[in-house]
């Protein structure tokens, strides 16, 4: 009965999309009504096929065929393909959101741990949490001066809240039960912190992880547009700049993809760290 | 000056107040002894503060006057000696059953090897009647189950003395029958040390040497200190036939009833 369920789901998915599709086309078709290949040459060659009018499905198809077909080719600084830009900005990710770990886990810890230490910085947490990650920029590029590291700060920046903020929650909430078992068997405060806390904070750890990583997503294709070089951000505004629309919503779906496969990654992570209470 | 294994001694504690009026004692003055091998049972009405004075003998928690002796020495933290079978049998749901108990063996005897702690620990929930559920995770346990593999923690260290807070409570009479008479038989095995806090009139009159009566909180006391001197091999389903039974039993039932208000 699931199976059928998810089938019928399945099959719901496909019609919605067939129906986005000729709704598209419908929508554009009207729009250029370009008859014959020839009249489309011409306007190309007048320069008005890329300005007049949205893109029609196929347009947009066979950017993805161009562009899947050869994903690394390197023909200088404008012209990249567009394996290498998402590669690009999956290291700036990457970077910048290791580091992030590598600071909000141990002061998450701290900070939950010590009821002192949350009051002290729970003032500069709350005023520093809602600031935009790319107001950092101008700042970032001034003392960092190179656009590259800049990149790799904002997403510092902007994952190190949820992440510092859950940690320090999942570690302050673990159950007093537990922390008392361990307590009466005289563990040290090494195993504790491994063997008890973390993976009792491990759920809600994850979550905060989850959800930095997918902040940075969002962040990393604005900072890229702003800073320029490389990257999937650029790449749209590259084409933005060059009119090229069917490339521009190319890179939106990728966009929308490689979001989509973090995000089911942190998933993947978050259930096996999950226990079942009771 | 008492010849006691273990003895409390003149024990108090209050909580800071939360509002205005400051909190009186939860109990105070409360002594009393246990001799080795003993198995003594706590009981007192929900409130009084039992588990308050088990968490002192634990060590997990600080008394605001008096206090506990145990071996010659004054307990001063939680420690290896004391085991404790917590009120909500507080495993850690990450960790297979087996994995629950090799936890506290590792934690006492650090450098044994993998296989050593693994026989020891299948030993334990051997005798529990767990040895078929070794890999599975708490969640997966039935109520009782998971109430033995916390007994089968705190015996698996071999405590000096073990500190069991209803360790029954929430089990249904059926379970709770069984566990106890496999408790008792670890118990008359290893001639362990119990301290016990129980609601359960006829399990601290089948289980226990001595039982503790608490008054009503708050400044609880103990108001008495009953000898069950029935003969140490009684068993669930015929210690009703001992001719003391009933009089014990009226006596303590009675003094919850009636007399346990201060
Ligand atoms: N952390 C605390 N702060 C303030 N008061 C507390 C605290 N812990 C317990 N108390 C109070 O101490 C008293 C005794 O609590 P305790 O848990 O020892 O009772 P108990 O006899 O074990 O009850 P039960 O049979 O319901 O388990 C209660 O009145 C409770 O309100
Ligand atoms: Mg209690």
């Amino acid at each position: 009965m699931f199976r059928k369920q998810a089938f019928k789901a399945a099959l719901l998915s496909l019609l919605i999309l067939a129906l986005f599709l000729g709704a598209w086309s419908l929508a554009t078709y009207r729009k250029d009504a370009p008859a014959t290949s020839a009249d489309a040459e011409y306007a190309a060659l007048m320069g008005k096929g890329r300005s007049t009018g949205f893109p029609t499905p196929a347009k947009v198809g066979e950017a993805f065929v161009t562009y899947l077909s050869e994903p690394f080719y390197d023909r200088g600084p404008n012209d990249k393909g567009i394996g290498i830009q998402v590669t690009h900005s999956l290291w700036r990710v990457g970077l910048g959101f290791a580091l992030a770990v590598a600071v909000a886990l141990p002061l998450g810890f701290a900070i939950g741990m010590s009821p002192l230490l949350f009051q002290a910085l729970d003032p500069f947490i709350q005023l520093l949490k809602p600031i935009s990650p790319l107001a950092w920029m101008p700042l970032a590029l001034y003392s960092l001066k190179d656009s590259d590291v800049s990149g790799i700060f904002v997403i510092f920046i902007c994952s190190l809240w949820p992440m510092l903020i859950n940690t320090a929650f999942g570690v302050a909430s673990v159950r007093r039960d537990w922390i008392n078992v361990a307590r009466t068997l005289e563990v040290g405060p090494l195993r504790k912190a491994f063997q008890v806390i973390l993976p009792a904070a491990a759920p809600t750890i994850l979550t905060g992880m989850r959800i930095s990583m997918g902040i940075a997503w969002l962040v990393i294709v604005a900072a890229e547009m702003l800073v320029g070089g490389t990257g999937i951000g650029y790449f749209v505004w590259n084409e933005w700049n060059n009119l090229a629309l069917p490339n521009v919503i190319f890179a939106v779906v990728m966009i929308g993809l490689v979001g989509m496969v973090l995000d089911q990654l942190f998933g993947r992570l978050q259930k096996l760290v999950t226990y079942r209470e009771q | 000056m008492s010849m006691h294994f273990l003895s409390v001694e003149g024990l108090r504690k209050a909580y800071p107040a939360s509002g205005a009026a400051a909190n009186p004692p939860v109990f105070e003055d409360i002594h009393f002894g246990i001799g080795k091998g003993e198995f003594v049972c706590i009981i007192g009405h929900s409130g009084c503060g039992k588990t308050t004075i088990l968490n002192v003998l634990a060590g997990l928690e600080e008394p605001s006057g008096g206090a506990v002796i145990m071996d010659g020495r004054e307990v001063k933290g939680p420690s290896l000696d004391r085991g404790v079978v917590f009120q909500g049998h507080a495993l850690m749901p990450w960790m297979s059953v087996l994995g629950n108990v090799a936890f506290a063996v590792k934690s006492k005897w650090p450098d044994w090897s993998r296989a050593a702690v693994e026989a020891h620990c299948t030993k334990y929930l051997g005798m529990v009647g767990l040895g078929h559920a070794l890999h599975k995770k708490p969640a997966e346990l039935s109520g009782g189950m998971k109430q033995r593999v916390g007994i089968a923690r705190a015996f698996a260290i071999q405590p000096k003395m073990l500190l069991l807070d209803e360790p029954f409570g929430a089990l249904d009479a059926l379970t709770r029958g069984t566990i106890q008479d496999e408790l008792l038989k670890i118990v008359q095995a290893t001639g362990q040390t119990v301290f016990m806090i129980t609601h359960d009139v006829d399990e601290a009159i089948l289980l226990a040497d001595k039982v503790i009566l608490m008054s009503n909180g708050p400044l609880a006391k103990i108001a008495e200190i009953v000898d069950i001197t029935m003969p140490r091999s009684r068993t669930r389903t015929d210690m009703h036939h001992d001719p003391q039974f009933y009089r014990i039993r009226n006596h303590l039932v009675d003094f919850l009833v009636h007399r346990s208000k201060n």
